[in-house]
């Protein structure tokens, strides 16, 4: 039974009156749809939001302070008055913009990348039979319990071999593909494409790449976004591999620079709590602007398997 | 042309006149430029994946196994077979060496120790908490979308951004919580000096940015359960409770496997927080190694420790195959010990349920 015949069929008991309130009641408290969450749900989501909210707040709390001793002094619950001083100096001295820019690049990069080659293959994973599909699809799926330090040592190697030690090439090249995006779209498009649907568009005459683009892309759109913002998401967030790659030059992507900041400026929390305010604030709008589509992907692009 | 991508050699097209050779040809041409299209174009769609996979995935795999057995300086380069040395009382060149010299190292039982005791400390109550907040979440809240976004939020902050902050909150001369825990009549626990402190204040970074995130993960899957089963678990007179171990648990046994696998993997390699937690400038896990993680020791050989070792890179790439030898290992008792916890409370019906689901 699908959850619309489940709204159905509540209707149809609330519809019989007074004399079935009680199975109503009863029905009512097992489905999503009827059960009402009591205090108790709310209490305990509040406070997770308060727990959500309360690091950043605190951060900018610290940011806005007037002096440089906090780290001795009463930890800082009200906001100061030197906000947009602290955070203008550590705008001049991370070079926030260069951070910034090198960021959204190397993120959007390998975003862009990272959802087209693996709708491409996990559509050929979830709709094509060909030799040697099962023990690739293993394969790939294996691959993902690889911790990234495996591959730390030789890819230092190989950027320096290539002389693109420093730049964000190095930063970019080993984001470009993941083994989670192709199981997270085979996944989806297994589900999500009936074969009936890829047939009628052979029957008449697409081709096979047409077919894809026209048939199983925009099939795959809920997923594709979802993987999108994730990657977008962890590239934007990924410090050990920028930081080992980009060596001295440190103002190349903002957690870099933020965790630079710290290094040189440690005994200044409020310039290093500006740092970090100023590296999370873009995401943090991104997020305002995008999460009702980010949540609402999640729900789609639900890991079924 | 053919009629279905799955069969290639379908029927040919309809009756044509056989008189008309040009026509003929050009048919039969499309046919075998369709079949073969058929026949190349999931080898060209996995392609771009497999060639990038192979430069940035696989290629270094075989390197760093290579890498691992010699003597590797990040200034002077490959410098021959490891020696292990006076560590274990040999000079002779080994290609077992790096692993040796490693296994010697107290900080690297150290490392060990804390990757795990922190995995731990951070992987089960985040779990935990994901399924009650997903549970919560589930049910027919207003404002939905806020909600689901509040608990998403911490997801968007940067690990070593989080660390900082986190750092500052666990001070352990006037720190947030030492301040509170004054106010209260408890005296000041030493955060980042003590161990086990330490490791609870790490996890508690670790659960700030993925709990979120798993709930969401969670609660998709539980939105894609079939309602009468719900409904039939009260007929049969489940409680909530009970309805939540019973029937949500093994229903969810997929989702749960995949959560708790890349939890495994993504815990015991834990880097960023315990080198931004660092108060001061080194980021080498505290003074005592308290919380000295396995990827911040390899860090710390292969890239970071000046002395007169110097950085090498083979040490560093024997512990990265050790790690990855503990993420296997790992990952395998987990999956088969998730599978079993997952179904031992449903039932049968249950259990046939899920695959439909999860197909």
């Amino acid at each position: 039974m699908s959850r619309e015949v489940s709204v159905a069929t509540l209707r149809q008991i609330g519809g019989n009156g007074v004399a079935n309130a009680a199975a109503r009641k009863r029905r009512l408290a097992v489905t999503s749809e009827g059960r009402r969450p009591g205090w108790v749900s709310y209490t305990i989501l509040t406070v997770v939001i308060l727990i959500s909210v309360f690091p950043l707040y605190y951060a900018v709390s610290i940011a806005s302070q007037a002096t440089t001793d906090t780290q001795y002094g009463v930890p800082a619950l009200r906001p100061g008055s030197g906000l947009f001083r602290n955070l203008s100096t550590a705008f001049g001295e991370i070079d926030f913009l260069t951070a910034l820019g090198g960021t959204v690049l190397v993120s959007a990069v390998c975003a862009a990348s990272t959802v087209l080659f693996s709708t491409l293959a996990g559509y050929s994973f979830a709709k094509l039979r060909f030799r040697g599909r099962g023990p690739l699809l293993f394969f790939v799926i294996g691959t993902m319990a690889i911790p990234t330090q495996l591959a730390v040592v030789p890819l230092y190697i190989m950027m320096a071999r290539l002389h693109l030690f420093g730049t964000l090439w190095a930063v970019m090249i080993p984001g470009l593909v993941t083994a989670f995006g192709v199981f997270w779209m085979t996944q989806y498009l297994e589900g999500a494409l009936p074969f009936e649907l890829i047939e009628a568009a052979r029957v008449d005459g697409a081709s096979m790449i047409r077919t894809f683009w026209s048939v199983a892309l925009p099939a795959a759109r809920p997923a594709a976004a979802m993987l999108a913002l994730f990657t977008f998401v962890a590239q934007w967030t990924n410090y050990y591999w920028p930081m080992l790659i980009l060596g001295p030059n440190k103002n190349a992507m903002l957690t870099v620079a933020a965790a630079a900041l710290k290094g040189a400026r440690f005994t200044d929390y409020t310039l290093v709590m500006s740092g970090v305010v100023l590296t999370a604030f873009p995401l943090i709008v991104v997020f305002f602007f995008a999460g009702r589509q980010l949540v609402s992907g999640i729900m789609a692009g639900a890991v079924k398997g | 042309m053919t009629a279905t991508p799955v069969a290639p050699d379908k029927p040919q097209q309809s009756p044509r006149p056989a008189h008309d050779a040009t026509l003929e040809r050009r048919l039969r041409a499309r046919g075998r430029r369709g079949r073969l299209d058929v026949r190349l174009s999931p080898y060209l769609y996995i392609s771009p994946f497999f060639l990038l996979f192979l430069v940035t995935g696989l290629f270094p795999l075989g390197f760093t196994a290579w890498v691992a057995t010699r003597q590797w300086n990040t200034i002077t380069g490959d410098g021959g077979v490891a020696v292990c040395g006076a560590t274990c009382g040999t000079t002779d060149p080994s290609v077992l060496a790096n692993f040796q010299w490693v296994l010697h190292q107290p900080a690297f039982w150290d490392a060990l120790r804390n990757s795990f005791s922190i995995f731990l400390i951070s992987t089960i109550p985040q779990i935990v908490a994901a399924l009650v907040l997903a549970a919560i979440l589930d049910a027919n809240l207003k404002a939905k979308t806020f909600w689901r976004m509040g608990v998403l939020l911490p997801y968007v902050i940067a690990p070593s951004a989080a660390a900082i902050i986190f750092s500052q909150i666990f001070s352990d001369q006037s720190g947030l919580i030492n301040t509170f825990l004054g106010w209260v009549g408890i005296s000041p626990v030493p955060w980042h000096a003590n161990t086990l402190a330490s490791h609870i204040a790490i996890a508690s970074i670790v659960n700030f940015r993925w709990t979120g995130y798993n709930t969401l993960i969670f609660l998709a899957a539980m939105q894609a359960i079939p309602r009468d089963v719900f409904e039939a678990s009260v007929v049969d007179g489940a409680g909530r409770v009970r309805q939540f171990l019973s029937v949500t648990i093994p229903m969810l046994r997929p989702t749960l496997i995949f959560v708790i696998i890349t939890s495994t993997i993504g815990g015991l390699q834990i880097f960023d927080e315990p080198q931004m937690f660092t108060q001061g400038t080194s980021g080498y896990g505290g003074p005592n190694r308290q919380f000295l993680t396995v990827s911040l020791y390899l860090w710390d050989l292969g890239f970071n420790h000046v002395s007169i070792g110097q950085p090498n890179l083979g040490r560093s790439a024997a512990v990265a195959w050790l790690l990855f030898l503990i993420v296997v290992v790992f990952a395998i008792v987990n999956f088969l010990l998730t599978r079993r916890i997952a179904s031992a409370g449903g039932a049968h019906a249950t259990k046939s349920r899920t695959k439909e689901v999860a197909r």
